[in-house]
């Protein structure tokens, strides 16, 4: 039997703001442990939570962007459990009535639903060495949002897409930076297989905290895998939750479902429900800033750039910025901008093993380089090197093309003399030239190129050598 | 003898520079030292810091200071920095306070001192301080006899008067009726009047700092000083503080005063009832108004309150694991570190309210309880509402019984429950009450209540300062 699976994610995703949730603690990583820490997030006796109006505006607009329904009634519930890294022995979050409900988000053309989206506070986080478990309470109480999915994502490779278009739409909303590595964006999978072609729901395997994208389409493949070897030789799945080992690529059990936890979700008293004026969702609504799609569409018509170059420039929303950035200092031919950006930028960056924050050409020094080649001053040879240089140097590239006498000669008169010269140092070759041998252009061309150093314009020696002959 | 003086002439004393500041803080303090032994009020008594603090306020101008110099008890559950707070709990023995409660931070401001902190039942637990991890405290007007609870430290620092006004707080009558008990007065403000920052939870949508005292002017100055907005308390309301001490001397004419006749259907301790016959006969007296009301759910107060508040207590007090701060027991590994911390940490009290509260929100039991007892709560509050409608205040005694003896109700919580019997629905509706005292029952204190709209302190202080003009209970000292 062929077996397709069903797939819903629940994604914990880390807000950007300032200060944590329910205090003013700054929220930063890798302080020196415990020092960002005050009587409420210590969850310290008689301390109370105060509710972080940035957070709530990070995630309505999270909520618009994932075009949600945005309550303007929710409620503060505790969810009750011990652990040692968790200071109150509950977790503020969101339970019966969430912030938001009913969005959806748009991979590939396939629409995948949102079932809801809430606030809640992290917990700390313990550190085991040896036989020692040591607790850091720097990150309990940064502010969170959970995203759960509807089970609309029906493959690994869908899962690790929409992942990627989450982190983009977050990203570009403003509301994180949703870096999967530094754990500002955690993923759980809820994962069931069904007879290909059913609409039947098998028995749900959860596999928690997945790491990377590259694990979240790993683990997906691998419990498939293993949920459909046990199906199709008459076996039962077991309801539990996994974990994923990045080095074997296999999941493991973690619990089942007789030893999951009652969390005796119950209202917060400390906080009043959270009422959220239509004026203000729709004042977060006005004030979005411009999502993906919107970016890519607008790139295509306003900029001329293919669909691939646009497609890049705004899935890396950093580069897209460094380009428009660049725009804003030379706006005369973004296509040439975006060539050079993408090709031998992108390049040069590469090969330096920088990040784009670490590049030591910035968005007006490119600009400052396109402009020398729009304007004929730099050919597109003088200016792969001149980047080059700038990648070494950091210098403008003005700079460069003085010091270096890099100048392409663009001086008529100065040009005739030096082509006069090549022409009689080439007697024969002129006559054969002369005679209609024009194949022997290039030759001349290329000769006056080798007396310049390569500084001629390339378009007016051609000029130049067709106006002599016709003499 | 400046013990006995009021606080509000303390400060024109103060005022005048007829007396120093030290010379109060050690009057009281030199009370302190003839009483103390016979009833046990303290946890930890900090006179001497007091004194300390008194010289160095010495140089400060009085004006500035709305409590200059005046020495106040605090409930062992308010935070003060620099001291312990336990709750009265071996759990949190020996932990000192890194920061002040709002309260706290506004007495500071205003002058007023901190001469200790005062017992209580464990965590607030509890109707006699027998609950006290530590001692019982002792009823000043009978030895043999509990103090009520569970802010009966802070009741008894004020009838012995080895202080003239401390803070206490009540979730279910655990300022009022201890009040009751030892002949004080006692305010429950309306919930959010009093910033909650810094008082260890019991019940947070209960729990509410409150003033003791033995002149209600006295009580309406501490009201002055802890009421307000506070942005850390997000349940704080946002309501203007009048001037209660001078609300208090003006003119009240035409008051409806409504007995709730549901009240009266309770067992009651003979005599308690005569003495609150008479309470409400000297203001029918005055003039005003005395009509018969209905609050028909306030029958189910004591099982909606014992379902609510362990609910909120069980998770409140999730946070005593032993891992952070307090008491830890030895173990081999995390779990049994919790489950024997917990276990030897907490009184049986407590341990009933957590086990009580944990089964209440448990999977399959949340509907039948907590939603439910919020069901009911709200028909509370409905009752009050509508009365409220009729009349403008009402009227009943604090408690069923006047002080009882030690051990007498520790075997049976449900009789130590019904202590509460009619303070709880106050709580429960977020109402304001005082208790004051109305008459004795064989030299036992007795207390009445007195219930107000929502923000109407003023008008319970009003009359609180009538009666006291009329029955002068503060010239009555124990010990
Ligand atoms: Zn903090």
């Amino acid at each position: 039997m062929e077996f397709e699976p069903v797939i819903g994610l629940e994604i914990h995703v880390q807000l950007d703001t300032q200060t944590k949730m329910f205090c003013t603690c700054p929220v930063e990583f890798g302080a020196e442990p415990n020092s960002l820490v005050c009587p409420v997030c210590l969850g310290l006796p008689g301390s109370l939570p105060v509710v972080n109006k940035r957070a709530v505006e990070y995630a309505i607009r999270a909520a618009l962007a994932l075009n949600c329904k945005v309550h303007t009634f929710s409620v503060f519930a505790r969810k009750n459990y011990f652990y040692p890294d968790l200071p109150k022995g509950y977790q503020i979050s969101q339970y019966e009535q969430p912030l938001a409900t009913d969005g959806w988000m748009e991979v590939n053309g396939k629409k995948i639903r949102i079932r809801r989206l809430h606030l809640e506070e992290d917990a700390g986080k313990s550190i085991h060495e040896g036989n020692k478990t040591y607790i850091d309470l720097n990150r309990a109480g940064t502010p969170l949002i959970e995203i759960v999915t509807e089970p609309d994502i029906d493959s690994p490779e869908l899962a690790r897409e929409f992942l990627e278009t989450l982190r983009n739409i977050l990203r570009y909303a403003g509301v994180s930076k949703a870096d999967m590595e530094k754990g500002q964006l955690r993923c759980d999978i809820n994962l069931s297989l069904r007879p290909k072609g059913t609409d039947q729901l098998g028995t749900k395997v959860e596999i928690k905290n997945v790491n990377s994208f590259k694990f979240v389409q790993k683990a997906i493949e691998s419990e498939i895998e293993r949920q459909a070897k046990i199906l199709s030789t008459g076996g039962k799945i077991v309801q539990e939750t996994r974990t994923f080992d990045p080095s074997s690529g296999l999941t493991h059990p973690m619990r089942t479902k007789e030893e999951a936890e009652d969390y005796r979700y119950f209202p917060d008293p400390d906080l009043l429900p959270l009422v959220i004026k239509e004026e203000r969702i729709e004042e977060v609504r006005a004030t979005m800033p411009e999502l993906p799609k919107q970016r890519y569409e607008r790139f295509i018509r306003d900029y001329a750039l293919s669909s691939y170059d646009a497609k890049v420039l705004t899935d890396l929303k950093e580069l897209g910025d460094f380009f428009e950035n660049a725009l804003s200092f030379y706006p005369e031919d973004p296509k040439l901008t975006s060539n050079w950006l993408l090709n031998d930028f992108l390049g040069q960056i590469r090969d330096r093993g920088l990040s784009l924050e670490e590049s030591p050409v910035n968005p007006e020094k490119l600009s400052k380089l396109i402009k020398l080649i729009k304007e004929g001053v730099l050919s597109s040879k003088l200016a792969k090197e001149v980047l080059a240089q700038m990648f070494e140097t950091g210098e403008d590239p003005e700079v460069i093309v003085e010091k270096r006498g890099l100048k392409q000669i663009t001086d008529e008169n100065s040009l005739v003399a030096i082509v006069q010269e090549v022409l009689n140092a080439h007697p024969k070759e002129y006559e054969r030239l002369k005679s209609g041998e024009t194949k022997l252009m290039g030759f001349f061309v290329g000769q006056v190129m080798k007396a310049t150093k390569g500084k001629a314009n390339p378009q007016l020696v051609n000029k130049i050598l067709s106006e002599v002959l016709s003499q | 003898m400046l013990w006995q003086k009021p606080v509000f002439e303390l400060l024109e004393l103060l005022k005048r520079k007829e007396v120093k500041p030290s010379e109060v803080v050690q009057a009281f303090y030199e009370r302190f030292s003839q009483t103390e032994e016979k009833v046990r009020a303290y946890i930890t008594p900090t006179y001497e810091q007091a004194l300390q603090q008194a010289k160095e306020l010495e140089g400060k101008n009085p004006e500035d200071y709305p409590l200059y110099s005046i020495p106040i008890a605090i409930k062992d559950n308010i935070n003060v920095e620099g001291y312990p707070t336990t709750c009265a709990s071996k759990i949190l023995e020996g932990c000192i306070s890194p920061y002040d409660a709002t309260v706290i931070e506004r007495l500071k401001k205003a002058g007023a001192f901190v001469v200790g902190k005062t017992n209580m039942d464990e965590f607030a637990m509890g109707s006699s301080t027998e609950y006290s991890a530590f001692f019982p405290t002792k009823n000043p007007w009978d030895l043999e006899r509990v103090p009520g609870g569970s802010s009966g430290g802070s009741a008894v620092a004020v009838a012995v008067l080895s202080a003239p006004l401390s803070l206490g707080s009540d979730t279910g009558g655990s300022i009022r009726q201890p009040a009751s008990f030892c002949g004080v007065i006692g305010l429950k403000p309306t919930y959010g009047r009093v910033s909650r920052y810094g008082l260890v939870a019991f019940a947070s949508s209960l729990d509410q700092i409150g003033p003791l005292g033995r002149r209600t002017k006295d009580v309406a100055l501490l009201m002055e000083i802890i009421s307000g907005y506070d942005p850390k308390d997000s349940t704080s309301a946002k309501v203007e503080v009048p001037k209660f001490s001078e609300e208090l001397e003006r003119e009240v004419k035409g008051l409806k005063i409504g007995i709730p006749k549901e009240f009266f259907e309770f067992e009651m301790e003979e005599g308690v009832k005569e003495c609150f016959d008479n309470f409400v006969k000297f203001y029918e007296g005055l003039g005003f108004e005395i009509e018969e009301i209905s609050l028909p759910h306030s029958k189910y107060a004591i099982p909606t309150y014992y379902i609510i508040a362990p609910c909120e207590a069980s998770s409140n007090l999730a946070r005593y694991d032993g891992v952070r701060y307090g008491y830890r027991a030895r173990a081999k590994d995390i779990n049994e570190m919790y489950a024997k911390t917990r276990d030897e940490g907490f009184g049986p009290e407590v341990k009933r309210r957590i086990l009580l509260g944990t089964f209440a929100l448990s999977t399959g039991y949340y509907e039948a309880y907590y939603l439910k007892a919020m069901k009911v709560r709200a028909l509370i509050k409905r009752d009050f509402e509508e009365a409220f409608k009729k009349v403008d205040v009402i009227a009943c005694p604090t408690s069923p019984s006047t002080a009882f003896k030690f051990g007498e109700r520790t075997q049976d919580p449900i009789k130590m429950y019904l202590a509460d019997i009619f303070t709880v629905s106050v709580n429960l509706a977020g109402l304001p009450a005082i208790s004051v005292p109305i008459g004795r029952v064989s030299s036992l204190p007795v207390g009445g209540q007195l219930i107000g709209r929502p923000f109407d302190e003023s008008t319970l202080l009003k009359l609180s300062y009538l009666w006291e003009e009329h029955y002068k209970h503060y010239q009555e000292i124990p010990l």
